[in-house]
């Protein structure tokens, strides 16, 4: 193991973001700068403006969606570049499509910044890759022992047990997810046979994305197309929606009559998260690692030093302390994609990637009606 | 247990009221009446006296779950809710098995009182070993008393009417004082027998139980114009007014040669009261009265801080009982000679009351004063004086109204005419985390007023009040996010903020007190609006709520 160098870091926290000061690069910033390294495509991590992007390819297809025309180098899970003297590698974070954990060595010591990581097996993204590294930079969205997922066996009965049931009863059952992650797993996921399923018009264009990249997901269809069609409510009895968590509440809704609601995310773990949510039925869903995942992960990198950024910071670092591990916290402003920041912007960044959509499902709007057509 | 379990999981999903109205009735109608005795326990409010203290389960739960003291606590605050924390850091169970709830309770539940904490922690891990996540969380609800599955009292009565297809009236009478009946019969539980007793047929088992109150009937708020008044009410001679006292709302029993003072929650505190024990022991048996109690000093009430200075004391010496006497103030009678008298009307009740009063002058019970006036406007008139009285407002009660059930207006109506709160412009200073359905969100909030006048540049702020209720979740989400923008510090939960949110607060009371920072203690604080229009610096100072004090005032900026 080389020697820690903290009087010369290899990553240290600036206002922009994460950088690397021997390769003069940054990791997710949030600042425009001049080269940036995207651990993935979620937009608190993925922003426009940055002169030149380093991803992976994997990913391309998503960013390229969601970023539109930006100078764009790719690299395969585990292929090295170097830059400035720092050798660069993008490993498998088990995140959402095309996420990556980075991963730089200088003269021997090696660094390893997680981005989002989740260690459960997800058949729409590469399974994450443990890396072997001096200094670990991890995320701490779920870094509390009360976080622990149950195996997605189960969580997908569930899920099917709540859409069969309401699909018995010709109810429509809408599922409130992240359009980018969620969406597509909970797809792969659901035993498409038991009906219909349709997509809002933040959710559609990312599927086609995946679709593209080669990952295989079941057929679905455009409420919005049904809409243009003219297809009364009958249309949609059984159907599942998949819909990102602003179209709750929206007049957007009304067109399914009567449905089940609910909501998948990792936060449906707490009652008072999933009774303040409002909706039917809450899916304890994550795409981020669970407590026990975080310290499987930390211990897999075999690193003497953390770093922790967004999410428990407090708590990881404290508890990596007291088990023999110099932690330390980095602030950053990443988000966590079901609740904060991260959500808004990702969904205004996914309604202006999907103007068609939009304009039909405003168009349907306008066509329904004087109630319809009041609503601000 | 594992019925019981899911029933609570189902009710907690659930929001309209038919649904779980549903849910209820399937469960009664599938349980055996030994674990239906227990749900409607536990389902209509009863609480155990504390079986086991909050320290020892957080300490079995952090043994069991083998963290540290501090993570555990972190949990906690990110939760909100004991039993649910200690529902999910406990490890998986070993194997589970299915005992039913009344087994449960007797063999598990009851015996864990009054253990010392190292018999009380074993027993819980034991336990902890045979349970899912969900039965681990409804029984640690179970044990720590505090259910709170948003079915009310009402709702139970209304299942239990419809399994057994009696008058839903008659169940609810029968259920006063069934979450009490330990105390009561003497004997420990509510078992078969007595769940059969609450759905047997009319005619059955609906005599008047030993010290068994009636429910009570409530008052809906009066909330229009007084010029509303005529119109809506019609005369005031068609009503019976009388002040709205601050007190504790209670009935007394008095049957058998014994004494009960229940308080409106349905809890037994005649232990707490010797005074009315004494009064009531001169009436004659077969009698109900419902009045309130009130702490009595040279002939007024005192303010209700004192009533509460005196729940308090776990022990009521001379010396406690010689600082706050209390009374019974009454106004109305609900039984006598043993004969129901809740169908006569209110001006008849009243009538016997004065009569029984005159006759029998038990000491330490007095009868609530009348209010006359001629038309609204002249009660109006009065109704300015409540609060140099030391009442909340008036009482009004139609004449001709029965004694009903509840809030129900269906056999005539009891208004509260409240008096408006106090109320001051106050600055957000600290913030905490809620619980329940608020945990994780800064909902409990204190608040502080400026020791001087603006313009001083040595002032500070003081706090003195904490309040929670009274914003929109909107309000709440946004209150939330300034306060994580603000934030100067964390103390463990709690966050104090840059001074920049100031909220019109009400209160019912203030008094002068020597345990708060800024000397005043109020009651009741809760938020009626945010004043985004108003800057800091413009907030209401300590001046302003010591003018409060002088017995008479009003708000300060109404």
């Amino acid at each position: 193991m080389p020697i820690q160098s903290p009087d010369n870091p290899l990553i240290i926290a600036r206002p922009e973001g994460l950088y690397c000061p021997a390769g003069d690069f940054y990791i997710d910033p949030w600042r425009p700068v001049a080269r940036a390294i995207i651990t993935h495509a979620h937009s608190d991590h993925a922003r426009v403006g940055h002169g030149h992007y380093l991803a992976t390819q994997a990913g391309e297809q998503v960013l390229r969606h969601r970023l539109g025309d930006i100078a764009l180098q790719t690299l395969r899970y585990g292929e090295a570049v170097s830059h400035n003297g720092v050798r660069i590698s993008l490993h498998p974070a088990g995140h959402v499509l095309g996420s990556a954990q980075v991963r730089i060595e200088v003269a021997g010591e090696v660094w390893v910044a997680s981005g989002d990581y989740k260690v459960e097996p997800d058949p729409t993204c590469a399974a994450f890759e443990p890396v072997r590294c001096d200094t670990f930079i991890t995320e701490s969205t779920f870094g509390l022992p009360i976080y622990r997922w149950q195996h997605s066996d189960a969580l997908f009965a569930e899920i099917n047990q709540w859409w069969r049931a309401n699909a018995a009863q010709g109810r429509v059952s809408v599922l409130f997810c992240y359009a980018f992650g969620k969406a597509q797993r909970i797809l792969r996921g659901v035993d498409a046979s038991i009906g219909p399923i349709l997509t809002h018009g933040a959710v559609a264009p990312l599927n086609d994305a995946y679709r593209a990249s080669g990952v295989a997901l079941p057929a679905t269809r455009r409420v919005a197309e049904l809409a243009a069609r003219g297809e009364n409510k009958a249309a949609y009895a059984g159907a599942l929606v998949l819909a990102p968590p602003s179209a709750a509440g929206s007049t957007w809704m009304r067109r399914f009559g009567d449905y089940s609601d609910a909501f998948a995310s990792g936060w449906m773990l707490l009652r008072g998260a999933r009774r303040r949510r409002g909706v039917e039925r809450g899916f304890v869903m994550s795409d981020h690692a669970d407590w026990p995942g975080l310290l499987w992960a930390i211990e897999q990198t075999g690193a003497q030093q953390v770093y922790v950024t967004h999410g428990q910071t407090g708590v990881l670092t404290r508890w990596l302390g007291e088990h023999g591990i110099a932690a330390h916290t980095f602030h950053t402003q990443y988000g966590d994609e079901d609740e904060g920041v991260g959500q808004q912007q990702d969904e205004a960044t996914q309604a202006a990637a999907a103007p068609m959509d939009d304009a039909a499902d405003s168009a349907h709007r306008a066509e329904q009606g004087p109630e319809e057509g009041a609503a601000p | 247990m594992k019925q019981f379990a899911a029933l609570y999981a189902e009710l907690d999903t659930l929001t309209a009221s038919n649904a779980k109205l549903a849910a209820l009735t399937s469960y009664f109608a599938a349980t055996p009446a030994a674990d239906a005795a227990w749900a409607v326990y536990f389902l209509a409010g009863g609480k155990p006296r504390q079986v086991v203290p909050a320290k020892v389960l957080r300490q079995a739960a952090q043994a069991a779950a083998g963290l540290p003291e501090w993570l555990f606590d972190e949990c906690y605050d990110a939760v909100g809710d004991l039993a649910e924390t200690i529902s999910l850091v406990l490890p998986p169970a070993s194997s589970t098995v299915d005992i039913p709830l009344a087994q449960w309770v007797a063999d598990t539940l009851l015996p864990l009182r009054g253990e010392p904490p190292e018999v009380q922690h074993a027993a819980l891990s034991r336990m902890w070993q045979q349970q899912n996540r969900l039965e681990r969380f409804v029984g640690i609800k179970l044990i720590t008393g505090s259910l709170r599955v948003g079915v009310s009292r009402l709702l139970v009565t209304r299942a239990l009417a419809a399994v057994s297809g009696i008058d839903a009236k008659l169940v609810a009478q029968r259920l006063v004082g069934y979450t009490a009946q330990a105390v009561v019969a003497g004997k420990a539980l509510p078992d078969a027998a007595a769940y059969l007793a609450l759905i047997a047929p009319a005619g059955n088992g609906g005599v008047q139980r030993g010290g068994q109150p009636y429910p009570f009937f409530l008052a809906h708020p009066w909330q229009q114009d007084v010029a509303a008044m005529a119109a809506q009410l019609g005369s005031p001679a068609q009503w019976q007014v009388e002040w709205k006292w601050d007190g504790i709302r209670a009935q007394l029993v008095k049957r058998a040669g014994d004494v009960w003072v229940w308080s409106r929650g349905e809890d037994l505190v005649t232990e707490r009261f010797p005074e009315l024990q004494a009064a009531g022991a001169t009436l004659p048996d077969g009698t109900v009265l419902d009045g309130e109690i009130l702490v009595w000093l040279d002939g007024q009430v005192a303010p209700f801080a004192l009533l509460q200075q005196r729940i308090g004391r776990k022990n009521l010496g001379a010396k406690v009982l010689a600082a706050a006497p209390v009374i019974l103030l009454a106004y109305d009678i609900l039984e006598w000679q043993g004969v129901d008298q809740r169908t006569l009307p209110q001006h008849a009740r009243r009538a016997l009351l004065e009569q029984v009063l005159a006759d029998y002058h038990p000491p330490g019970i007095q009868r609530s004063p009348l209010v006359a006036g001629d038309d609204w406007a002249q009660l109006a008139t009065l109704h300015t004086s409540s609060r140099a009285r030391g009442v909340e407002g008036m009482m009004l009660k139609a004449r001709d109204a029965a004694y009903g059930i509840g809030r129900t207006k269906d056999v005539g109506t009891w208004w509260k005419w409240k008096i408006d709160p106090y109320s001051i412009d106050a600055v957000l200073i600290y913030a905490q985390a809620g619980h329940g359905r608020r945990a994780s969100l800064y909902t409990d909030y204190t608040f502080a007023v400026w020791d001087k006048p603006q313009g001083d540049a040595t002032r500070a702020l003081v706090p003195f009040a904490k309040a929670y209720s009274g914003l929109t979740d909107e309000e709440i989400r946004k209150v939330d996010a300034i306060v994580r923008r603000t934030t100067v510090e964390k103390f463990g939960p709690v966050r104090s903020v840059t001074p920049t949110l100031v909220f019109e607060l009400g209160f019912e009371g203030i008094a002068a007190s020597s345990r708060h920072k800024s000397g005043i203690a109020v009651r009741f604080p809760r938020m009626l609006r945010w004043r985004q229009d108003k800057p800091v610096a413009e907030a209401d100072t300590l001046a302003d709520l010591q003018m409060l004090l002088q017995p008479g005032s009003t708000a300060a900026n109404a």
